[in-house]
């Protein structure tokens, strides 16, 4: 069973200047004890995604079709914002980008940590030694005192292993992590990315990872989802996507990382064009305008095709580029 | 490089004063600096959050007080003049700072962007439309640019025009802090390309502040490390790479994520805690996260030099399997 199963997922905002088609034909899972990964450059839909997955999208924002079925049995997309308050932190919670922003400045960690099992029933001295097991966890040092102290009395690192430490609390069955490493260092980032692996194996929960650091993803996720413009356009197990990149979209992302141009080199390489209008959406190929391999059939739909098992991209050339790649 | 440096930094502290009426002391968050960049140089400035690398720019632009030390700019020294003096210098050395979008003027079009410069420091003989065109052309962004606003910029191009805000004067410096971050890496490219492109037909020298390894791999001819308000490590940027010294840039060039999934991660890791400012270690400074530290290390200062350690590492150099830290 999958933790989360997303399928056909289509999302519009109403704009002044007419619908924006925001996500299309959006679908893939995150199976149970798994990370997958998102990635995908600004404007491809990440956040619009989470915030559909958790019931948040902007009142201008509507789920057209689809479904979004969690732990084999809810459909998120039907639930009521009542039942989806009573998911959120409990089975579905989140990490986001800026720790500061998620923990209250004028609060205390230990009130804040305390406050965030309101729906546990202990009492309060067996909350106090959860959040301590949770600051061990992620490895605060010295965290019985710690939770006498405020977020600004901890560095950005800790502050962020702060907030998964309470994002994990309730041993939710999905984490979601939005770029949850980008405010932090090569140094710290590993060390982030390694203990939410660790935190992950223990707690056993599925975790939706969401970065435009390739490397990052690269090395915690087990799955990987590539977006471009509100559409997937590449799906499959870490290993496959970054070693046989079948969309072209993939391809030059991978390329233009300068991590993977091992020779120094002064001109970079880069993707000339711009994502399309989500308004006026191409009716072929999403990625046809800044495509170097467009011919023809790039303005027909592009179906979803299988490359390997549970490898599939939405691209009209794989199949007849398979043997060409393997040769590169 | 020949002829004299174009920037010359020696010695410069910043200090912060902390704490209330009675318990008021400073931090050091620039804790003695020296270095010099040359004409047509990339120079890139690299270290963790809070290492002092934006103070360290901002105090070359005459945006901090410096404490001591002093900086020399074309032969002047820069540090001691006043608000006019600095307005003078600022023509001929431009800052691009970190946030692309939130670094302009929401109410005023890219064409007025672009000319500010001009409006601040004198425009005597010029067309400020003529200008407009020009420098936007020199970014590579069409002329009809001019009338857009901030807003309707993506990143990329709020960068672009953030680079002919910061050439619209022909200076000799520019001071790019973080200026990929934020960018997606297919634009994080034309970014770089751009600076380096503007670099060579101008003769422009760079000072570029990141915490990307990778950028700087490709951009800088030489880097300095910075941990806790120090450099660590300076030297060509290439021999950096190749064969770290100080084993702070050794495990820094090791925790760089890469896209392969199947790379083996040879990596020297460190404990996680950075020490804070107000309590700095004895001795090297480094020694509290350090795997290779003797009991030396945490009494007497480093050497200085291009390698702030006492025992610089040889090519290749693995952490011991035992740390015995005295």
């Amino acid at each position: 069973m999958s933790t989360l199963s997303i399928s056909g997922l289509n999302v519009y905002f109403s704009t002044e200047d007419g619908p924006l088609h925001a996500l299309k034909d959006v679908g893939f899972d995150v199976p149970e004890r798994r990370i997958v990964g998102i990635v995908g450059e600004s404007g491809c839909g990440k956040s619009t995604l989470i915030n559909a997955i958790l019931g948040l999208l902007a009142d201008n924002g509507d789920i057209r079709s689809g479904e979004i079925v969690f732990e084999g049995m809810r459909d998120l997309t039907k639930l009521s914002a009542r039942g989806m308050q009573d998911l959120r932190g409990l089975r579905i919670s989140t990490v986001f980008q800026d720790p500061m922003g998620a923990l209250n400045p004028v609060l205390s960690v230990g009130r804040q940590m305390t406050n965030i099992q309101y729906r546990s029933g202990q009492s309060h001295s067996e909350k106090v030694a959860r959040a301590i097991e949770m600051l061990k966890l992620v490895r605060i040092p010295d965290a019985e005192n710690a939770l006498a102290r405020y977020p600004h009395q901890f560095s950005g690192g800790m502050k962020q292993r702060i907030a998964i430490a309470m994002a994990l609390m309730m041993e939710p069955a999905l984490l979601i992590a939005d770029e949850p490493t980008t405010a932090l260092d090569a140094t710290l980032e590993v060390t982030t990315i390694e203990l939410l692996k660790d935190l992950q194996e223990k707690i056993g929960c599925s975790v939706l990872f969401i970065s435009h650091h390739l490397g990052v993803i690269a090395e915690l996720c087990d799955d990987v989802v590539v977006m471009y413009a509100g559409e997937v356009v590449e799906r499959g197990t870490v290993r496959d996507v970054f070693q046989r990149p079948s969309h072209p979209y993939t391809r030059r992302l991978l390329e233009c990382d300068p991590a993977r141009q091992t020779q120094r080199t002064r001109v970079l390489p880069t993707i000339p064009g711009e994502i399309p209008d989500l308004r006026a959406r191409p009716a072929g190929c999403v990625f046809a305008a800044r495509c170097l391999d467009r011919h023809d059939g790039c303005d027909q739909h592009q179906p979803e095709r299988s490359v390997s098992g549970g490898h599939a991209v939405r691209c009209n050339l794989v199949g007849s580029r398979q043997t060409q790649g393997e040769q590169a | 490089m020949s002829g004299s440096p174009i920037l010359s930094v020696r010695d410069v502290q910043v200090s912060f004063p902390v704490g209330g009426l009675t318990t008021r002391s400073a931090i050091l968050g620039v804790a003695g600096v020296s270095f010099d960049v040359h004409r047509g140089e990339t120079f890139a400035l690299v270290g963790e959050s809070g290492s002092g690398k934006t103070t360290l720019a901002r105090a070359i632009n005459g945006l901090q007080h410096v404490s001591d030390g002093s900086i020399t700019f074309d032969g002047e020294r820069i540090d001691v003049l006043g608000k006019s003096g600095m307005k003078q210098i600022r023509r001929r050395m431009s800052m691009m700072f970190q946030d692309p979008v939130g670094s302009l003027s929401p109410r005023m079009t890219v064409g007025d962007l672009v000319t500010e410069p001009f409006r601040i420091h004198g425009t005597e003989g010029r067309n400020l439309r003529d200008e407009a065109n020009r420098l936007l052309t020199l970014v590579g962004l069409p002329a009809d640019f001019a009338s857009r606003y901030p807003h309707q910029l993506s990143g990329g191009q709020a960068r672009r025009v953030g680079v002919a805000r910061a050439i619209a004067l022909n200076p000799s410096l520019i001071i790019a802090d973080e200026p990929t971050a934020g960018l997606d890496v297919s634009v994080q490219g034309e970014v770089l390309n751009l600076l380096n492109e503007l670099r060579e037909r101008l003769g422009l020298a760079m000072v570029i502040i990141t915490h990307n390894l990778h950028v700087v791999h490709h951009v800088a001819d030489r880097m300095a490390v910075m941990y806790l308000g120090r450099f660590v490590e300076t030297g060509e940027t290439e021999a950096v790479f190749a064969a770290p010294r100080h084993p702070y840039t050794a495990a820094l060039l090791s925790a760089n994520p890469e896209p392969d999934p199947d790379r083996a991660h040879d990596r020297i890791t460190l404990p996680a805690e950075v020490p804070s400012l107000l309590s700095r270690p004895l001795g090297c400074e480094f020694h509290t996260r350090c795997p290779w530290a003797q009991s030396i290390c945490t009494t007497a200062q480093p050497p200085s030099g291009n390698v702030a350690c006492h025992f610089p590492l040889e090519p290749g150099a693995r952490p011991p399997s035992k740390k015995v830290p005295s």
